[in-house]
């Protein structure tokens, strides 16, 4: 299955009622799967929305009423929905949103690119918010990702988004959904659907009192940090006793696994840290690996984004070199073997 | 058929919107403010009221009551 | 005697913040009525927007949830489409339908989603103070449109209930206004007649409502609910603009 019909196959089994999207390359294919397969479901609905802004506005209006509902788009649409999941954020409301991410700024292209890192962890629309962020790096773990999102936005009421991309939905893998789509799609508890039986309740953010506003910020903080607590997922692969470590995630790290196996087998001791939520970020994970070396060779689809956050973790403790490359352009393993292994001749790690 | 208003005055605005409308001319502004401020309409319960409810109709601030008998 | 007029049940007992004559309150005051009457208090979901209504969850004795501005069609979309059994409705100005929101108002009304949308036209942004609107005529002076609305620079007003009108998924488009007694009775009329095609699954409905807006108009009351009849329902005329429903509301 490719990684876009993958992810809407879960979603469908994680019991999404109600999708919302747009036609943006490279994700058609997820869109087009829930068209196949959710509209005609029993209780749940498919729309093609007018626009990436109406999409995320209806999986607002959904979300209050009380069902797992999911969009997805590609970097430029993400961009149109921040507004969007600012209002998710702020209300407390799940939701999640699948991006696709392609090579950028602009129109940019259709290719796999990583440089939506910051639009997605520094909270890309307006405000002092989180968004969970899941960056899987196969078909399975699209799958498996895309159920984790839907439990934990309904668990810690926050936005989930999913950052995949364009390459990772195009691939076609074998894979095991570990879950069977429910009967009935569930129902939140604390969803409008009508003041019956108790007083009339509203969702909103605005207040005209700023004190009111500073206490919903500091309750989704408390919030954050529970989640920081509680929710990192990462990987580390034969860190135990590298000399270099490569950071990576997502495409790029499945693209390194294969470099540093070549790397392995000519002797060089190199390994990889690979962060699974990238917010929450596991810095205090990615910290402790500074006991077993110092160099660190962060590898990215971007202009260097998720380097600050390995910067921020290793709080000055490493020796961190980047190798990058945006526009959507897809490295080789041969061409981050090449890097790498500069590298460690280069840090006298030999 | 004998009508009668209550005016809450102090949920008046006083935009003498039912003073205007009003077809017997029943209505007028009061000289005594209201905490918010306003010169509140007061009616004048001369007996000619019909409790046709056009001054209820047009009140924004749904300050009047309506009696009919 | 016996009590002929009183407060609706699904209004809360609250002080409205609006300004003296403004049509928002009286526009709320008869939506709560049509929502007694049709016994949907239970059921009604609202969506306010972005504008001086934005407290309407302070008046309605509904569920109701904000939305960002212009987007009250789409999230009334997603909450019908997620629970259908609910009566959605959007309370809208004319900036939020007919500026930021004519996309989302033009393709619900095309995907014929069973709402009611109910669209509140007063020229101006009231809450932003006053500046140009969509629906500000040739040479009214706004804060924005300073030496009055000039076509050529700043285009025409428009004319959003023929616009929906043209797209067939919109079952039930009229104008009214809340101006005077008589006016005031129409507009409930259909307001009622727009929740019930929505109860009986009939599509999109749209009641267009020109609301006097004192403040911003700089008019005392009594002459912004005249200047209503005198201006600006030459420009927007009063009526019913479409009909596929096949029946009349049943009164």
């Amino acid at each position: 299955m490719t990684g876009n019909a993958a992810i809407g196959e879960a979603a469908i089994r994680a019991g999404c009622q109600s999708y919302f999207g747009y036609p943006i390359t490279p994700q058609n294919e997820l869109t087009e799967y829930m068209a196949a397969n959710l509209s005609r479901r029993s209780g749940c609905s498919f729309v093609q929305a007018e626009s990436e802004i109406a999409a995320i506005n209806m999986v607002y209006g959904a979300s209050v009423a009380g069902v797992r509902t999911m969009t997805s788009s590609s970097s430029p649409g993400i961009s149109l929905k921040q507004e969007g999941i600012s209002y998710l954020a702020a209300c407390q409301l799940p939701g999640v949103i699948v991006n696709m991410s392609r090579g950028g700024p602009g129109l940019g292209s259709i290719s796999a690119a990583q440089s939506d890192y910051f639009q997605s962890t520094r909270g890309g629309g307006h405000g002092d918010y989180r968004t969970i962020v899941l960056g899987p790096g196969s078909v399975q773990e699209l799958a498996d990702l895309t159920h984790h999102a839907f439990e934990l936005s309904d668990k810690y009421f926050i936005p989930v988004i999913i950052l995949g991309d364009g390459m990772l939905g195009q691939m076609m893998e074998p894979l095991e959904f570990k879950h069977e789509a429910p009967e009935v799609p569930p129902v939140r508890q604390n969803a409008l659907r009508g003041a019956k039986d108790r007083p009339s309740r509203f969702v909103r953010t605005f207040t005209s009192n700023p004190p009111d506003l500073e206490e919903l910020n500091w309750s989704l903080f408390r919030r954050y940090q529970l989640l920081q607590k509680q929710e990192v997922k990462w990987e580390n692969y034969m860190t135990e006793d590298a000399r270099l470590i490569v950071t990576a995630f997502g495409i790029a790290a499945r693209i390194a696994k294969g470099a540093i196996k070549q790397a392995r087998a000519m002797g060089l001791k190199v390994g990889m840290f690979r962060p699974i939520t990238l917010w929450p970020f596991p810095n205090d994970q990615l910290k402790e690996l500074s006991n077993t070396t110092k160099y660190f060779l962060d590898f990215e689809m971007n202009m260097g984004q998720m380097i600050e956050d390995v910067k921020l973790s290793l709080e000055g403790r490493g020796d961190i070199s980047f190798h990058g490359r945006p526009g959507g352009v897809i490295p080789t393993p041969s061409e981050v073997l090449r890097v790498i292994t500069r590298i460690y001749y280069q840090k006298g790690l030999n | 058929m004998k009508g009668q208003i209550e005016i809450n005055r102090e949920l008046c605005k006083g935009c003498e919107i039912c003073i205007y409308f009003c077809p017997k001319k029943l209505i007028t502004l009061s000289d005594q403010l209201n905490a918010a401020g306003y010169l509140p309409s007061a009616f004048n319960d001369s007996g000619e009221c019909t409790g046709c409810a056009t001054c209820a109709t047009v009140c924004p601030e749904v300050a009047i009551e309506v009696y009919c008998g | 005697m016996e009590k002929i007029f009183s407060h609706p049940k699904s209004l809360k007992k609250a002080v409205f913040h609006y300004c003296p004559g403004c049509g928002h309150s009286i526009i709320h005051r008869i939506t709560c009525e049509v929502i007694d009457e049709l016994g949907i208090q239970d059921r009604a979901i609202g969506v306010p927007p972005p504008g001086c209504s934005v407290f309407a969850y302070y008046y309605f004795d509904v569920d109701m949830v904000e939305s960002a501005h212009g987007r009250g069609a789409a999230v009334a979309t997603g909450i019908k489409r997620a629970y259908p059994e609910s009566i959605v409705f959007t309370y809208q100005g004319d900036g939020d339908l007919a500026a930021i929101g004519t996309t989302e108002t033009l393709h619900a009304a095309n995907r014929g989603e069973n709402i009611t949308a109910i669209f509140i036209n007063n020229a101006v942004y009231g809450m932003t103070g006053g500046q140009m609107a969509p629906t500000t005529m040739l040479g009214m002076k706004t804060t924005t449109s300073p030496f009055g609305r000039d076509g050529k620079l700043e285009g025409y007003p428009i004319k959003m209930s023929e616009i929906v009108a043209q797209v067939l998924g919109s079952c039930y488009v009229e104008r009214v206004a809340v101006n005077s007694p008589a006016n005031i009775r129409k507009a409930k009329k259909a307001i009622k007649k727009a929740f019930q095609n929505q109860i009986g699954g009939k599509g999109y409905s749209l009641v267009e409502i020109l609301s006097p807006c004192p403040t911003n108009w700089k008019m005392s009351p009594v002459k912004a609910w005249q200047w209503v009849d005198e201006v600006m329902s030459k420009e927007f005329p009063l009526g019913l603009i479409k009909d596929t429903t096949g029946k009349p509301s049943a009164d």
